[in-house]
């Protein structure tokens, strides 16, 4: 960069906690130390409880101003077509830098964190209501005249420090100011906190980019990690009588419910599938599809057995019980939050049996003492007994109040499924995709099955049955129950 | 005990005349006080002046040594009270609020103050809450210097200029016995510079010089007849003498050519961004050489019509770039030059917009639209100015809001999440809600509040509600806004007007949401301030008799207690002090002692929640009960269940919320609790050594695992 004429502008986009001020610090003994005016303002208060906020400094060289003493009048915030450098420690964050108008192509060097720091908006979604990132790259690309993206998230963790320090290397590295790699060190070194940890995250971050800017938007960790192997006789079978389309679901499917009870379950599962597997043409494969992948969930129903079974295998033990603040030497106990209501141990108990039971009001109060809050101290030889036998009560599933009952929508909907896959197989889809109301646990697992009845009744009287389906299901699914 | 420490650079407030001060401008605006001789200091915190409090309380030894006093002042009204000293005595005094909301506090003993006007240099420098980050309704303390004849400096923001006009302001004030409010916007507040710092001054009068020998005279005192020739005396010779002295100090500055068809009116705080958008049209250099004349009112009230008709002399328009309305400066510089018969036109909002911040390109184009009209020719762009791509729909789509909130582990979650269960159970409640971190509840995911009324006015808002049978409306208050004003406005009124409503003060110990500063009942210490007096025994003492305390990580415990409050047959204010450290607090006093006693070979346990990726469904429902920052998504790793998954993240500090949810709200079994102990006993050890061994070769782990 040569003698600039007008002021260097750096805008840094960020979330509060995330250290932009000690960014502003470090950069203000930068600038100093190389002999640079600099002006830095931020937008302070409670825009700094974890909302979006933002630094904007600019900078001039000491050594291009007139010999009459005069200064150079500095803005005190960023306007559009005016910055040189944008940085944003988060993805939406960059788009929102993007929104403002502050990335330009002509000038502006953007480079931003594709690591992801979601809105409670986005959270707060019943089903998936993250942002696009894609969409975000594609008006990254297009606004800046050059981007830097990378997961600073990830180098900073890596490093021990937090994300303020990898932005520093990044405008190190990456923004084209003229200051020397060692202002900024000794910018770290100076300030005095955490220097050790900070040094490492700047360092790593000029060497990654250095090495290669490409981006790192962090693989999908996907995959069938849990491919336990599948009998040779369901394999057979499955490629038999089903088209080859939906052999990679209906093998999660069979994988799955082998996993959750034995064999017979998956194979049971394949029965349920098969009047489906002969209804091909148009949507054919698309219905088996749906069904396959709804029921492979419906069938593995998270009752308080799989809950346990899960709790108490041990590849979670062994993941959970070592966590990052772990060292040698010290004690790790862990504690499961259960709460079971009077259903779900009812459940767990034989049809008959529960059944009474939960409609008798002596054997509801009784039972209630069992009920509410439970912390399961699982790393206890107590605690994982009392679960291990619960998950051992798997044998007798297929005797539970709760198999029984399960079974009997999943019936139902199967019916209604097949009884339209042939004449009308738009509405067989739809009906076949409401199995994902059926979730979750306690009332949000009662909740959705009251609008998942209530979908399955509607649709014979509905007029435009299949756009009414789509429609409700898509409402059940974000709606969110008051408060 | 601020959130913020500023022990370290306080110490550039000791420099003396020959060197330079580099740092913020709150810090530097005290630097320049005491340059001026300011004898005693008040306030009350708040954004953006927040830190100027913080800063003067982490100052105390210097403050000490020059025989400065300084006071946290209970509010705003306290501060502007403080200044009656300089009524009576040639003291300086100076107070800082964050305006206008603090201004609509103080208003009373301001309008006294400027009625009886001063003899010692009055000053209150407010914080402009105005544009961008403003956390309060968007009004101009203009209209509170205009009511009661207070001067406004609005200064340009360099900081050589704002430390001068610190030092002028005083002089002002004591020219024109008149009170000064010094303004700074939001920005300004925190801006970074450099200036070069003269010796600081001791107070020539004291307090004690004040004790020695009291004064007092009649006219002084606001009871009639005094008050009428007050009102005489503020027309005909302080503003007078008020506009001599702007004039003969020039503190208003003029840039540009003598001659030009047009001109630009520029509030001082505004000068930078206007300089930068002639720059940008080509029209200025960025060392403020400029081809349009610009007149810069450091001081935006008084006017002096003086100044004001030479620089429209020989001009077709002005352009007045005032921020906010009403447009005051607009209508009162158009009238002025009117009546003198000059044909000149101001214009103002127009080119500009009514409302709204004045940002770059808001002025920018501002200028532009002006130009083009009224001076054309000269409006040569000798740079192409790139007007950013439109940013598409898609990009809108995906680009989320992200107000503030509650911070993790905050004890306020909780809190709103009991409420809100509760309101499942009993339906929904008219809660009214307050000012304090506690405000954010109005957001998602808690949606709680139906209307924040004022600082500590979250009871007085639901008073109206208070006189019915049946259901009962919920009141939040703060423990900052409780002693505030909360304990007389809120409380006492609802003992005297028998009201049968629910008041829920919240208790984290802390002026939270300002920047965690001490309140009567923190539990801390600090020198110069008397702590630790229970909220319960001042809410006892005004004549609650129905008082509870619950702490909010306790939600069982807390929906119990609500639940009675709003159902007991107990007639009169129930009170429900929340009790819980405010998080951000409590980690910075216990995270240093922790490390050391970890480092030192102590037992310490951490904790963390996690979530079973497993056992997760993805239907999100803890999330929208809590809010959490640390509980967030994760994509899932089920093939065939796309949904994200709840996920805590490293940031986590463990504070149960968590399990707490899960309970009360019969959520699902996929939370977990992972305590690590370090440094443990030799028994601890041993017993978990066990554990692991049984529980591995039951469950099959591989040996290295349990190890």
């Amino acid at each position: 960069m040569s003698a600039p004429s007008r002021p260097v502008s750096l805008v840094i986009g960020a979330l509060g906690g995330q250290g932009g001020g000690v960014v502003v610090d470090w950069m203000t003994r930068v600038a100093a130390a190389s002999g640079w005016l600099i002006q830095a303002t931020s937008v302070p208060g409670v825009a700094q409880r974890t909302g979006a906020t933002i630094y904007y400094l600019e900078m001039f060289p000491e050594s291009a101003l007139p010999a009459d003493g005069r200064r150079p009048i500095m803005a005190l915030m960023p306007s559009p077509g005016d910055v040189d450098v944008v940085v944003a420690s988060e993805w939406v964050e960059a788009g929102r830098m993007i929104q403002r108008g502050l990335v330009t192509p002509d000038r502006t060097t953007l480079i931003a964190s594709t690591h992801r720091s979601y809105t409670v908006a986005e959270k707060s979604h019943p089903g998936d209501g993250r942002a696009d990132p894609a969409a975000i790259r594609q008006e990254a690309e297009q606004a800046a005249r050059r981007l830097v993206a990378l997961d600073m998230d990830a180098l900073a963790t890596r490093n021990g420090a937090i994300i303020s320090a990898v932005i520093l290397g990044c405008i190190a590295g990456g923004s084209g100011l003229p200051f020397a790699l060692e202002a900024y060190r000794q910018a770290i070194r100076d300030n005095g906190i955490a220097v050790e940890a900070n040094l490492r995250a700047f360092d790593a971050a000029l060497k990654f980019l250095e090495v290669g800017t490409a981006a790192s938007n962090a693989g999908e960790a996907a995959g069938a990690s849990d491919a336990a192997p599948i009998p040779s006789a369901l394999v057979e079978r499955l490629e038999h009588e089903f088209p080859e389309s939906s052999w990679p679901v209906l093998r999660l499917g069979v994988a799955r419910l082998i996993d959750y009870q034995d064999a017979r379950h998956a194979a049971l599962y394949l029965d349920r599938l098969a009047p489906l597997a002969v209804t091909t043409g148009q949507g054919g494969e698309q219905l088996l599809e749906a069904t396959a992948r709804g029921l492979a969930l419906w069938m593995s129903f998270e009752d308080t057995i799989r809950v346990a079974e899960l709790k108490t295998r041990p590849e979670r033990l062994a993941e959970v019980m070592r966590p990052a603040s772990a060292r040698p030497g010290s004690v790790v106990e862990l504690t499961d939050f259960l709460r079971p209501r009077i259903e779900e141990i009812c459940g767990t108990l034989p049809a008959g049996l529960g059944l009474w039971m939960r409609g008798s009001p002596t054997w509801r109060k009784l039972i209630g003492r069992w009920t509410g809050g439970r912390k399961i101290r699982t790393s206890t030889i107590s605690g994982y007994l009392f679960l291990r036998s619960l998950a051992g009560l798997k044998r007798w599933r297929r005797f539970t109040l709760r198999y029984r009952e399960e079974n009997q929508v999943i019936e139902e909907w199967l019916q209604a499924i097949s009884a339209k896959a042939g004449s009308h197989p738009a509405l067989a889809l739809e009906l076949a995709n409401c199995q994902r109301l059926v979730r979750g646990y306690g009332d949000t697992h009662e909740r959705g099955m009251v609008r998942f009845r209530q979908i399955m009744a509607g649709a014979i009287s509905a007029a435009d049955p299949v756009a009414w389906v789509a429609e409700q299901r898509t409402q059940a699914l974000a709606e969110v129950p008051s408060p | 005990m601020a959130e913020r420490s500023f022990a370290k650079e306080v110490q550039s407030l000791r420099l003396g005349a020959g060197e330079t001060f580099e740092g913020e401008a709150i810090l530097a605006v005290t630097k320049a006080l005491l340059q001026a001789g300011v004898g005693y200091v008040g306030g009350y915190q708040g954004a953006p002046v927040s830190h100027l409090m913080d800063v003067l309380a982490d100052a105390s030894d210097i403050l000490d040594e020059l025989g400065v006093s300084f006071e946290s002042s209970a509010s705003e009204a306290t501060a502007a009270a403080m200044l009656a000293t300089s009524i009576n005595y040639p003291i300086r005094g100076a107070v800082t609020w964050k305006s206008t909301v603090g201004t609509n506090v103080a208003s009373d003993a301001l309008a006294n103050l400027a009625s009886a006007g001063v003899t010692g240099g009055a000053m209150i420098v407010v914080g402009e809450d105005y544009g961008e980050g403003a956390s309060i309704m968007q009004e101009r303390t203009h209209a509170f210097a205009m009511k009661s004849q207070i001067w406004l400096l609005d200064p340009r923001t360099d900081l050589p200029t704002m430390v001068r006009m610190v030092e002028q302001g005083f002089d002002l004030s004591e020219a024109s016995h008149t009170p000064v409010m010094f303004m700074m916007r939001i920005r300004a507040c925190h801006m970074y510079g450099r200036f070069d710092t003269r010796d600081n001054r001791r107070p020539a009068f004291s307090a004690a010089d004040a004790l020695a020998k009291p004064e007092r005279t009649y006219d002084r005192i606001i009871l009639p007849p005094s008050t009428y020739l007050q009102e005489q005396e503020k027309i005909n010779e302080r503003w007078p003498a008020a506009v001599r002295y702007i004039q003969e100090h020039r503190l208003n500055e003029v840039f540009g050519p003598a001659e030009c068809e047009v001109g630009l009116v520029v509030q001082g705080g505004l000068y930078n961004t206007v300089m930068r958008g002639l720059e940008r049209l080509g029209l200025a250099d960025i060392y403020g050489e400029t081809r349009i004349p610009v007149y810069v009112l450091n001081v935006t009230y008084p006017l002096i019509p003086d100044e004001l008709e030479a620089f429209a002399a020989g001009k077709k328009a002005l352009l007045v770039i005032e921020e906010g309305q009403p447009e005051f400066l607009e209508q009162a510089i158009g009238s002025q030059l009117a009546a003198s018969g000059h044909a000149v036109r101001v214009i103002g909002k127009g080119p500009l917009p009514r409302a709204g911040e004045y940002t770059g390109a808001v002025v920018l184009e501002g200028l532009r639209k002006f130009l083009s009209e009224y001076a054309p020719d000269r409006l040569r762009p000798t740079r192409e100015i790139v007007v950013p791509l439109r940013p598409s729909t898609r990009l809108a789509a995906n680009v989320p809001p992200r107000p503030s909130g509650l911070c993790t582990g905050c004890p306020e979650r909780p809190l709103f999440a009991s409420l809100n269960l509760l309101q499942r159970e009993m339906g929904a409640l008219h809660v009214s809600a307050d000012i304090g971190c506690h405000s954010f509840a109005t957001l998602p995911p808690f949606n709680l509040g139906a209307s924040i009324m004022g600082y500590g006015l979250g009871s007085a808002g639901a008073a109206a509600l208070n006189h019915v049978e049946g259901r009962r409306a919920i009141s939040l208050m703060g423990d900052g806004g409780f002693w505030h004003n909360g304990l007389t406005s809120g409380i006492g009124n609802a003992v005297y007007n028998k009201h049968d409503g629910v008041t829920i003060i919240v208790d984290n110990g802390y002026s939270a949401a300002t920047g965690g500063q001490f309140i009567p009942s923190s539990r801390g210490e600090m020198s110069g301030r008397d702590l630790k007096h229970p909220i319960e025994k001042a809410v006892r003492g005004v004549g609650v008799e129905w008082v509870r305390r619950i702490g909010t990580y306790d939600m069982k415990e807390s929906m119990n207690v609500l639940r009675e409050a709003l159902t007991t047959p107990f007639r009169g204010p129930k009170v429900v002090i929340a009790e819980g450290e405010c998080q951000l607090n409590r980690q910075r006093r216990t995270a240093g002692p922790l490390r050391q006693r970890e480092q030192s070979g102590g037992r310490v346990v951490k904790q963390r929640f996690g979530v079973d990726e497993t056992v997760c469904t993805g239907d999100h429902s803890c999330i929208r009960l809590s809010g959490c920052p640390s509980l967030t998504l994760k994509p899932s790793s089920d093939p065939l269940r796309p949904e994200p998954v709840a996920h805590v993240d490293e940031t986590c500090v463990g504070c149960g919320v968590c399990g707490e949810v899960a309970h009360a709200a019969i959520l699902c079994p996929s939370f977990h609790r992972v305590d690590t102990v370090v440094n443990p006993g030799w028994w601890e050890r041993w017993l978990s050594v066990l554990r692991r061994r049984v529980i591995g070769w039951l469950a099959g782990l591989p040996r290295e695992s349990v190890a």
